[in-house]
């Protein structure tokens, strides 16, 4: 039987790994290879490196640096961050890559996530939304600094992405993000409604107990960032990661 | 041990070549049919559409002299994941006939509505293995490996199929038969499973 994957987010910013909480105040935590090699030996399920700079300053993803990651995952390597055209996401996978996560280009023109997966099948190719809570608790898109609001209402881009053949969607809870204090159970169970095709549910893990609740909400597979970096009420740089049997106890019970 | 990989189409070709050469052996992409004399084993592998595949082999000139390679029985042969589909008769997704040195098909994978169940088949499965075979042991630990299917190879003989994975159904996650032997999941991204996998392909000999 298919496993629920668990899958370690990291967040690259200036070539350095960073955490942010709620999507702001990047605290440095390290070097991103090390990181990459720990996880490695820890046999994490798959790995997402998202650089958080790269669409915003209209940069291209730092191919460079990504095929030193490639290098050194012996798993499923997803990389998000600056990717513009086929061509770009073409050189990713010859460098490596299994999948590359589409947020802001496709936001514009969804039509790229169907070029993609036209090109190298729908399963290469992931499309990523940020989803905040309003004040009076309605969800609605988050976009980033400078670029113009998005009016649809949240779950109809996600159809339409999954209309242009992404074949995996990222929901990232932008409130629970880095704060470790639960995941948005209804915003994933809203997600999953009528979805073809898995959903990674980003945002809020601290424990064991969070990654079974996003599961439980429907979602293939749950992403953690802070919890996989962060150690103690200081937050102190450490990496881990669930041993293979702890979550076969949690998930397949 | 010296491992060709046909460049037959973009794919993950650089995780195949690190695999090996972190399982001891060295592989090199090969771009000419002609280069293959010089190598001792074999590995087709991509992503893609079956009659991509199978138009790259052709208008490259590999059918014929990798066919020569798996009759002679002599040089072991592994497809992974579309390179395992190749090895077929046909496949559903396309039109174009595969290399035939397996006889089975290739249809799309069939889930039951409401079962929760997804197409494609992606994530870590684990794997029964159904018979002694050169690359996958038959005791010890429980093995899990990467898959990313959304068609599944259906052998005419029990005896090819090498392991099943569970997936609303049993699917070939690998089979084969003499020299030729195919993998529908990825080694390469499969972490020590795969690594052992690969140790076990370069020490094979036919």
């Amino acid at each position: 039987m298919l496993k629920r994957r668990v899958i370690p987010c990291l967040l690259l910013k200036d070539g350095g790994l960073v955490k942010t909480t709620r999507f702001s105040d990047p605290v440095y935590v390290g070097d991103p290879i090390n990181a990459i090699r720990i996880f490695n030996d820890k046999e994490v399920d798959e790995l997402m490196v998202l650089d958080i700079e790269a669409s915003r300053r209209g940069r291209e993803p730092d191919f460079g640096l990504i095929e030193q990651f490639a290098g050194e995952c012996f798993m499923p390597l997803c990389y998000g961050g600056g990717i513009r055209t086929v061509e770009q996401a073409q050189r990713l996978f010859a460098l490596g890559v299994e999948k590359v996560c589409i947020q802001s280009a496709g936001l514009e023109d969804m039509s790229l996530i169907r070029r993609i997966a036209d090109r190298f099948g729908s399963q290469s190719v992931l499309f990523s939304l940020d989803v905040r809570k309003g004040l009076l608790g309605g969800r609605s898109v988050h976009r980033h600094a400078g670029s113009r609001a998005e009016s649809r209402a949240w779950r109809s881009v996600i159809d339409d992405a999954v209309r242009h053949g992404a074949g995996e969607i990222v929901l990232n809870a932008v409130d629970r993000d880095g704060t470790m204090k639960g995941v948005d159970v209804d915003l994933i169970r809203k997600g999953c409604e009528e979805l073809s095709v898995p959903l990674v549910a980003v945002g809020g893990v601290g424990s064991l107990a969070d990654i079974r609740k996003a599961v439980d909400a429907g979602a293939s597979a749950v992403g953690v960032g802070a919890w996989f970096v962060f150690y103690g009420p200081h937050r102190a740089v450490l990496i881990t990661y669930p041993r293979y049997d702890e979550l076969v106890a949690l998930l397949e019970s | 041990m010296h491992v060709a990989i046909p460049a037959i189409q973009c794919g993950n070709f650089a995780s195949v070549v690190n695999i090996i050469s972190k399982a001891g052996g060295t592989a090199r992409l090969i771009h000419d049919p002609k280069e293959l004399e010089g190598f001792d084993r074999v590995i087709l592998a991509g992503v893609g559409a079956f009659d991509f595949g199978m138009a790259c082999l052709e208008e490259g000139g590999w059918i014929e002299p990798l066919d020569r390679l798996a009759r002679g029985g002599r040089v072991p042969i592994l497809g992974i994941c579309l390179g395992m589909q190749l090895l077929c008769r046909r496949s559903d997704e396309g039109v174009r006939p595969g290399l035939g040195w397996i006889p089975a098909d290739v249809l799309r994978i069939e889930v039951e509505p409401g079962s929760g169940l997804k197409v494609p088949h992606m994530g870590w499965n684990t794997v029964k293995v159904m018979r002694p075979n050169p690359i996958m042991p038959m005791d010890g630990e429980e093995q899990r490996y990467y898959f990313v299917h959304s068609f599944h190879a259906v052998c005419d003989e029990p005896s090819d199929v090498i392991a099943t994975a569970l997936h609303g159904q049993p699917l070939t996650a690998a089979l084969g038969r003499a020299n030729v032997m195919g993998v529908q999941f990825h080694p390469e991204k499969s972490h020590r499973f795969g690594l052992a996998l690969m140790r076990r392909f370069l020490e094979w000999t036919c």
